[in-house]
């Protein structure tokens, strides 16, 4: 009756997220005295994962499952859980893991919990803490079914290293048929996403215009961040929609979030809440911003910025 | 085309979230009640495809009395008719249990729900309402056409977006982009006169009973004020940020 982790991979490599998540199904299996089973999908080494506390690992490779699929996905997870009788199986909080924990909920009959924060406070009855109302506030939530789906939000929880060694075992479960069929990707490539950036670099209408989102870039660039912006930004067409943070646009719980000429409007902040460290650069001291922050300058970002830049830039090469 | 659109009555984004009863219910007084965003694209959407394609619209909600406003608001906007499923809404399985009976009653084509709600952002109701209904599911939807039974959607993943094939019945879980917010529809005054004559229908409820429940709700711990770094001396933030917060 281990507990069962859903472990992404990426080209063969695992994401942040599936050690994330790895760490927290040992944080619960321990609490319930058990084991920690990963399944992994056309991930060639997992050697990696005893690292983070598994145990055991199943280990699919079919290349019907080259696409991610919800459908396909869930019932391999399925597939799963009854094999190792699992009695809790823990997902991320990627779109992909989101996409399909709902469906696998209802192939098992099992309660689920998305956006947890923290290891269960009790497992008896089953307790665990999620982020509602836009992580304006905390809910302490009890999954009451035999089986329980547990969605770990980003970063909430970390990467817990543990010095074990995973045995593995292939598994190949029967897949049911597509009827979602991908046509296409469009993936940045080269570039750090927003989903996976520990530190994300945002800019606002502050900015004033397309042009000047060069230095954003730069400062992005010496911090491997991500890029991202406000919601008039996108909407006046200077970045992308899929830059867009926010209640309407992406969430983002990176380490750390650097916030230029944004002023921190209610519906912005709702989105980037779940950060860790918070950087404010704005001209106007009355930014709500400054509220929410946890380090701010009062500047200008034209002359602020490319001096960050370089003050960053002599921090790296001295480290 | 039968296009039924989920509602989720949620409290307006600048809503100050507080609980009553020790801590174990939310505090609704003050707070103005709306149509989730995500939902709200999704409404505009179907109401393209019944201006452009020819379709019949309705919205549902699983609530009290008091979402009834919020289905009116949808039915101003244009809809046909609204449903309510007269019970409260407790957690994701339970409401996309009560759904599964009003699409599979209507005998709908195309569900529209939102990527998530505001208030428990759960994400549950979309993918858990295409599981139980057997039907074809796209999440994280940005765009959507839909030819005769066939259907292209595209979705957002992380990083980048992804275009599908799929067919009728689907569900699927919106967001923004599946209009432009320009197009997001205010209703007019006709709109609401007409919203008053349409048929708001009321049914019971299941007996699906919930799987999960908040036992209580816990506001963060209040945010120390924030340190101010002088715009001359850039260097000390560089400084806090790698041996304060130690995050570079
Ligand atoms: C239903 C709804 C949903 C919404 N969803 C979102 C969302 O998801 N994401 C989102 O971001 N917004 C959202 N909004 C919009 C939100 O309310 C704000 O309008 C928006 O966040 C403001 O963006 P901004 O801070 O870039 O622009 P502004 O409000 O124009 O602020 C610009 C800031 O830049 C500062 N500034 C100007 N010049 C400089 C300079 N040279 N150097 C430094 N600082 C400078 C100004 O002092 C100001 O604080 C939503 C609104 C609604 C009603």
């Amino acid at each position: 009756m281990s507990v069962l982790v859903y472990t992404e991979s990426d080209k063969g490599t695992f994401k942040k997220i599936a050690l994330e998540a790895a760490s927290y199904a040992k944080a619960i299996a321990d609490k319930m005295e058990t084991t920690v089973t990963a399944v992994t999908i056309n991930a060639d080494d997992t050697s990696v994962l005893g690292n983070y506390g598994v145990d055991k690992v199943l280990k699919v490779n079919d290349s019907n499952l080259d696409a991610f699929n919800a459908k396909s996905y869930a019932s391999v997870m399925q597939q799963a859980t009854e094999k190792e009788g699992a009695k809790v199986v823990v997902v991320s909080s990627s779109a992909d893991s989101k996409y399909m924990a709902p469906v696998l909920a209802v192939n098992l009959n099992a309660g689920y919990a998305s956006n947890v924060v923290e290891a269960p406070s009790n497992t008896a009855p089953f307790t665990v803490k999620r982020n509602v109302f836009t992580n304006k506030a905390f809910a302490n939530t009890s999954i009451d079914t035999d089986v329980k789906v547990v969605g770990l939000s980003k970063n909430a929880f970390g990467v817990v290293e543990h010095s074990a060694s995973a045995a593995e075992e292939a598994f190949s479960p029967s897949l049911p048929e597509s009827t979602v069929n991908v046509e296409s990707v469009d993936k940045v490539t080269g570039k750090v996403t927003i989903a996976d950036a520990e530190v994300v670099v945002s800019g606002g209408r502050g900015l004033k215009g397309p042009e000047n989102w060069g230095m954003i870039e730069d400062l992005a660039d010496v911090l491997g961040a991500a890029t991202a912006c406000s919601k008039p930004v996108s909407d006046l067409g200077w970045r992308p929609h899929s830059e867009h943070v926010g209640q309407t646009g992406k969430p983002v719980a990176s380490n750390l979030y650097i916030a230029v000429g944004i002023s921190g409007a209610i519906q912005h902040l709702a989105g980037i809440n779940a950060s860790k460290v918070k950087v404010v650069i704005n001209t106007d001291p009355e930014a709500p911003f400054f509220k929410a922050a946890d380090y701010g300058i009062v500047g200008d970002a034209f002359e602020v910025v490319p001096k960050l830049i370089e003050e960053l830039k002599t921090f790296k090469a001295q480290q | 085309m039968k296009i039924l659109v989920c509602i989720s009555h949620v409290p307006d984004t600048t809503s100050k979230i507080n609980f009553t009863d020790g801590d174990t219910k939310f505090d609704t007084n003050g707070v103005q009640f709306v149509i989730n965003p995500n939902d709200e694209f999704g409404l505009t959407r179907a109401m393209w495809f019944k201006e452009k394609q020819g379709a019949s619209v309705d919205v549902v909600n699983v609530g009290g009395p008091e979402t009834e406003p919020t289905l009116r608001k949808a039915l101003a906007i244009g809809a046909d008719t609204a449903v309510r499923v007269n019970t409260e809404a407790k957690d994701g399985m339970q409401v996309a249990k009560e759904l599964a009976k009003v699409v599979q009653d209507g005998s709908y084509d195309l569900v529209i729900a939102g990527r998530e709600s505001i208030d428990y952002n759960g994400g549950m109701v979309p993918g858990m309402l295409a599981a139980l209904l057997d039907a074809n599911f796209v999440n994280n939807c940005i765009s959507l056409e839909v030819d005769g039974t066939s259907a292209k959607a595209i979705r957002e993943i992380d990083g980048g977006k992804e275009s599908v094939s799929t067919s009728l019945p689907l569900v699927i879980g919106g967001q923004k982009g599946l209009v432009e917010e320009s197009d997001l529809r205010i209703p007019n005054m006709r709109g609401i006169m007409m919203a008053r004559k349409k048929p708001l229908n009321v049914v019971e409820p299941t007996s699906a009973s919930a799987e999960t429940a908040s036992v209580s709700f816990e506001k963060p711990a209040p945010k120390g004020d924030v340190k101010l770094v002088d715009a001359d001396n850039v260097g000390e933030l560089v400084n806090l940020l790698h041996n304060e917060a130690k995050v570079i």
